[in-house]
């Protein structure tokens, strides 16, 4: 469930891995081995489809086998004391706790990405532990003396079994003895892991990056080179790709991220300008002065708008369309241009002068006023305007 | 007149090729470079008329070629042409001097136009930068906010200033808003470097603060 193990393990032995897995978990319960038997199981058998287990990649990282041993002294030091003062459920806990904590630093080193999101909730209590500096040699051998005096003495108060003495006190310098002299290098060795993450952190911001960069600009690259005996697509998708790296470098939004909600008008404006670029094989050139929120109003202003580019796109011939919109403090205006063929008002066939009586009437309805300018040979435009709500 | 001598600064060769090409003999070409520095010794050495100029170089932006060159050589116009539309760039390449901003999706025949008119000193507009220009001085002074203005002249456009900037964005060309407005050319030129003027030269705080926090957008 957690790391495949169970599974694995019941293909091998060819049982019901629901079986196998309520053993590890009674096993855990009542022993605590079933925990260090799982992890270091996770370690050496290889996962599906992998041909070396984790345990061989980690005999090669000596800084992780390093980390891992500085957890015996804490065990012996558990085991000690755990025997000293007769409970026995802490001493016999501490071995396979220990044996289980020294597996999950060796897996955290060298577990792969995926598997990696696992392991994270376990080793997080280990490198919560801090921050510290290294000391010299000389800081080294006088925490040592210390130690041993102290680990020394709280050996004899406790082996003397001197009836005014407290064994308590006893633990107690032991205790003490066994910081001063590992301290340090348990807190190193969270730290360690704290730089691990960091590091790791890093990297897969890289990946995300490369697979951003991967997902967009060279699937497009690649299909450019597969279609560039069609030189209308081939511009199609260049300036598809130039859109979406501009939103992302200049506007912060995530390619192919959700769009479907537009809440200010430009962003409307800019989807025009996106899908009519798309569908049709002209260049729209948009413009926004100022901004505001969309409301019922000019939601229908934006969707004339965007009726009146996509028939631009289509029928005036024009390389490229104008979409300029400004918004003043009464009133939001949006003007549709194109070079193209333009056409005669009186006498245009009625699929054509339908459309425009369309955006012309979808404007009206909803309290704003709409101009068409246009002859044949000299372009159209169309001119679209809306009063602000009051607010 | 005679052809303009142009000069082309892109980091992209490729790029370069196909403004060079695309220029054809319209104009004639005197040197190419790919940074700020290699530009800023050969645009002393060559004198163009115009410098087509990338806002992005490796270098440093493309205003630091503009600023090196600038007080020596006042008679070399420079021409900002760039994929960016993050306003940040564009009005920095035009306060430190360049006469205008086209994008590098301009076609070949409009691209000539636009050299030959920033070569006779005129300042040249795209769509994108009269919106721009219109939106950074859209906020009246004297709203809540707005620091007082020390030279209303420079930090306010005139009515017929955006009635041309407003046309200017909706694509029409110079002669079409010159017939639009019942002005001549000349006149719609004068006012297009008008409003250049008061880009390059207004101290109006609006303006650079506007430019970053569109960035931030």
């Amino acid at each position: 469930m957690l790391g495949g193990v169970a599974g694995g393990v019941a293909r091998w032995m060819g049982m019901d891995p629901t079986l196998v897995r309520l053993g590890f978990v009674l096993a855990a319960i009542f022993s605590g081995f079933g925990i260090a038997v799982y992890i270091v199981m996770w370690l050496i058998l290889p996962a599906d489809g992998d041909t070396e287990s984790i345990a061989s990649r980690a005999v090669h990282d000596w800084r992780g086998i390093v980390l891992a041993l500085s957890l015996v002294p804490l065990v012996v030091l558990t085991v000690a004391l755990g025997t000293a003062l007769g409970i026995g459920w802490v001493s016999g806990l501490a071995v396979p706790v220990g044996i289980g904590a020294g597996g999950a630093i060796l897996l955290w080193r060298n577990v792969g990405s995926d598997e990696r999101r696992l392991v994270a909730p376990l080793v997080r209590p280990l490198d919560r532990l801090g921050l510290t500096g290294r000391g010299s040699w000389r800081t080294l051998v006088v925490r040592a003396l210390i130690g041993m005096v102290l680990v020394g003495g709280g050996a004899y108060l406790l082996s003397s079994n001197h009836a005014t003495l407290r064994p308590l006190e006893g633990v107690g310098l032991v205790v003490a003895g066994a910081v001063v002299v590992f301290g340090p290098w348990w807190l190193r060795v969270a730290r360690d892991l704290v730089d691990e993450r960091q590091g790791r952190a890093l990297a897969e911001e890289r990946a995300d990056m490369a697979a951003r960069l991967h997902d967009s600009v060279l699937q497009t690259l690649a299909l450019i080179q597969r279609r560039s005996d069609q030189p209308g697509q081939v511009v199609k998708l260049a300036r598809a790709q130039e859109r979406e790296l501009r939103s992302w470098l200049f506007d912060g939004r995530a390619p192919g991220g959700a769009e479907d909600d537009d809440v200010m008008l430009s962003q409307a404006v800019h989807r025009i300008e996106r899908e009519v670029e798309d569908l049709h094989e002209v260049a729209v050139e948009a413009v926004v002065v100022g901004d505001c929120g969309l409301d019922d109003e000019l939601r229908s202003l934006v969707a004339a708008g965007r009726e009146a580019t996509v028939n631009a796109a289509k029928w005036s011939g024009a390389p490229v369309v104008s979409l300029f919109v400004e918004v003043e403090p009464d009133e939001v205006s949006m003007f549709v241009r194109d070079k193209g063929a333009g056409f005669d008002l009186e006498n245009v066939g009625s699929d054509r002068r339908g459309v425009a009586q369309s955006i012309l009437a979808r404007v009206e309805r909803h309290g704003g006023k709409a101009e068409v300018r246009t002859a044949p040979g000299e372009g159209t435009e169309v001119g679209l305007h809306m009063p602000r709500r009051k607010r | 007149m005679s052809r303009p001598r142009v000069f082309l600064v892109d980091d992209h060769g490729l790029f370069r090729a196909g403004v060079r090409a695309e220029l054809g003999d319209a104009v004639e070409v005197v040197g190419e470079a790919d940074d700020v520095e290699p530009a800023v010794e050969l645009i002393s050495e060559r004198q163009p008329d115009v410098v087509l100029l990338d806002v992005h170089l490796p270098g440093g932006g493309g205003q630091r070629v503009v600023e090196a060159v600038r007080e020596a050589h006042p008679h070399v116009r420079f021409l900002a042409l760039s994929v960016s539309d993050a306003p940040e760039d564009v009005i920095t390449v035009i306060r430190a001097g360049a006469r205008g901003y086209v994008t590098k999706t301009i076609s070949g025949p409009e691209l000539v136009d636009a050299v030959i008119r920033v070569a006779a000193g005129d300042a040249v507009f795209s769509p994108r930068l009269a919106g721009f220009v219109l939106d950074a001085f859209a906020a009246e002074p004297g709203l809540v906010g707005a620091p007082p203005s020390f030279d209303p002249e420079l930090d306010q456009l005139t009515q017929r200033e955006r009635e041309v900037l407003r046309l200017i964005a909706r694509g029409y060309a110079y002669k079409e808003v010159a017939s639009e407005l019942s002005i001549s050319v000349k006149t719609v030129e004068s006012h297009v470097s008008a409003v250049l003027r008061k880009l390059q030269l207004s101290s109006r705080h609006q303006l650079t603060r506007w430019a970053s926090e569109r960035r931030l957008l």
